[in-house]
């Protein structure tokens, strides 16, 4: 069974995310980059699901040559090789998802495991979008994933509760986070992720138009909220939300 | 001119009222609203829609009892072909983000999710960064594919009730089938649409903090109970209580934050809230920098203090 593993290299969920002075974008420099939490927890479910049915899990993403950083750390969990599409321009998720068809094509994946959403830009389409141009089955934030024979039931984390859906094979499978808890890399993972093949493709090579549908034209910083008050007690608390706040 | 196709979301025969948001957004461009309902047995829902719309259009189909997304967007797709729908709504629930992607994908429409603000017929605002920043997106394809967080757009006033007629569907063919649905069953108002919510984090230490603390607040104050991710990925109470970035995105009148140090993550879905209460025995925690009242105290000594004076002051 071959896995492929979508990656993308973000800021850190624990970065102080601020605005650059002339608005244009956020303020990168010296900000920690990871790989999506979402794309980690991808990685692990292939690996997973690899020791069980055996097969390969090949990571792949799209940017710049420094996005190599977090192929190597998902080498390094153990996955088998990478793949770099190298794009120096940002791309909307409808791009990503029509490189990433390109990818699939070539690959011949049974599952695409991929983030439920990018904790930067927050969109949550591109794993629906590929499954639809591709004319996959797919089932999002994936809770739980069983595999057996050409079927793949996922548990979905919905509203109000978890929906059970089954899709055929190749599929397209979005992670949620509790799927799984990702591993560390051990030493000598890290030791052998130099190794392993990583294969640099240029974006211009795949005959994708990579104009984008959606095109992030400002930023700015939301209103801050005004500083609230402390309160001594419970009876101070609830004196200010019937009078002040009048909410009870 | 715009026209636009509302995607109407239901549940157990019943209108998803996050749906009325997604019309209050089309409002906001301007033009002729339609909207669509899916389904087997969907009348009484394209009925409670009527009123907010020009037309509904009801597919019934067998293919279509269960929410699947290939079939879903497929079916959608074709309804806003040749119709000279410029514009397909929805609401950003779990389920709309599961099926609107597909939708755009399928009309080769650049879509904007889970937005903030309307600005103009192509430019939206919309959170990112766990609501750090806020980005204006324009889509540039004529087709526009929308989603709408709820709690940004108040609905809008029913009017006369819309024409209702049944559209011819295919669902072509599907990959996947459902299995099963296992709900969380409670009495409480549901998370979305609470005026009041009481949350619990970390700090609760258990399962039965959640038990003994937080649900005889809740009680008191006929509040639905939300959670941070911690407690959910800890098993103490269901997923979908979750609020924050990757959970749900709240904002009544009244949220209770308890045992909550106050994570980006989590304040992303709960600091449009009108007054945010912070129970927390830890001064610095951030949680307080957002909080309109804050109780620095141990929750397990405060907590019942507060449940009893509520129950005390409404006899
Ligand atoms: C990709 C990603 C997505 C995420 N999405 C979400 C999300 O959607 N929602 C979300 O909530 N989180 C999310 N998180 C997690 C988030 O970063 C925090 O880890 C989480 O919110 C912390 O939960 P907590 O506040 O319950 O726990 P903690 O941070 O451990 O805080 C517990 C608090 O309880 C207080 N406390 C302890 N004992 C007492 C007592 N006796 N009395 C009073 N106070 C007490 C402590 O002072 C502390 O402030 C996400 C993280 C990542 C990486
Ligand atoms: N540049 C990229 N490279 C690789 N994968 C990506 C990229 N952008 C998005 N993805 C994948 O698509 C998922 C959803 O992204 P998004 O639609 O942007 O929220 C992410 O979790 C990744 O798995």
């Amino acid at each position: 069974m071959k896995f492929l593993v979508t990656v993308k290299r973000v800021t850190d969920y624990e970065a102080k995310i601020k605005l650059k002075a002339d608005k244009s974008g956020i303020v990168t420099d010296g900000v920690n980059m990871i790989m999506n939490p979402f794309d980690e927890i991808g990685v692990e479910e292939a690996l997973r699901q690899k020791e069980k049915h055996g097969g390969e899990v090949v990571v792949v993403t799209l940017g710049t040559t420094d996005a190599v950083a977090q192929l190597r750390s998902a080498l390094a969990m153990g996955a088998d090789r990478a793949i770099l599409v190298r794009s120096d321009a940002a791309l909307d998720s409808f791009a990503v998802a029509q490189v990433l068809a390109k990818v699939v094509e070539k690959e011949k994946p049974d599952v695409v495991l991929m983030g439920k959403q990018a904790i930067d830009d927050d969109s949550n389409q591109a794993s629906q979008i590929l499954a639809e141009l591709l004319g996959w089955g797919q089932a999002t934030f994936a809770n739980t994933i069983n595999i057996d024979g050409r079927t793949a039931t996922v548990v979905r984390e919905a509203d109000g509760g978890l929906e059970t859906v089954s899709t055929t094979l190749p599929a397209v499978i979005s992670t949620d986070l509790r799927l799984n808890e990702p591993r560390y890399a051990s030493l000598p993972g890290i030791m052998k992720a130099k190794k392993k093949p990583l294969e640099e493709v240029d974006i211009a090579t795949l005959g994708v138009d990579l104009a984008p549908k959606v095109k992030l034209i400002g930023f700015e910083e939301p209103a801050a909220k005004k500083a609230g008050q402390k309160v001594a007690d419970v009876a101070t608390l609830l004196e200010k939300l019937k009078t002040e706040a009048k909410v009870l | 001119m715009a026209t636009h196709l509302i995607v109407v979301e239901h549940s157990a025969g019943k209108l998803v009222k996050a749906t009325l948001a997604a019309v209050a957004a089309a409002q906001k461009v301007g033009g002729d609203i339609y909207a669509v309902v899916l389904g087997q047995g969907v009348a009484g829902v394209a009925a409670e829609i009527a009123p907010y719309v020009k037309k509904v259009q009801v597919g019934e189909h067998e293919g279509l009892k269960d929410r699947l997304a290939q079939p879903w967007a497929k079916v959608i797709a074709d309804a806003a072909t040749g119709a000279g729908i410029t514009h397909v709504w929805g609401a950003a629930t779990g389920a709309g983000k599961d099926l609107l992607p597909r939708v755009a994908a399928r009309l080769n429409a650049g879509m904007a999710s889970d937005i903030s603000a309307v600005v103009d017929d192509r430019t939206f605002k919309r959170p990112m960064w766990a609501g750090n920043i806020t980005g204006t997106v324009e889509i540039t394809t004529a087709k526009k594919v929308v989603s709408v967080r709820p709690t940004e757009f108040t609905p809008p006033a029913p009017g006369a009730a819309g024409e209702i007629g049944s559209i011819d569907v295919d669902p072509g063919v599907s990959k996947m089938s459902w299995v099963k649905f296992d709900a969380v069953v409670s009495d409480r108002p549901a998370l979305s649409d609470a005026r009041v919510v009481v949350s619990g984090g970390r700090g609760l230490k258990g399962p039965e903090g959640f038990k003994t603390i937080i649900e005889p607040l809740a009680d008191a104050l006929g509040a639905a109970i939300g959670a941070s991710r911690a407690v959910c990925d800890a098993g103490w109470v269901p997923n979908d209580w979750q609020v924050g970035q990757t959970g749900k995105v709240v904002a009544p009148e009244l949220y209770i934050a308890v045992g909550i140090s106050g994570a980006i993550q989590h304040v992303a879905g709960m600091k449009g809230s009108k007054c945010i209460v912070a129970i927390n025995k830890e001064p610095e925690a951030p949680i307080f920098q957002i909080a309109d009242y804050g109780l620095v105290a141990d929750l397990f000594k405060v907590v019942p203090e507060l449940t009893a004076a509520i129950k005390a002051s409404r006899g």
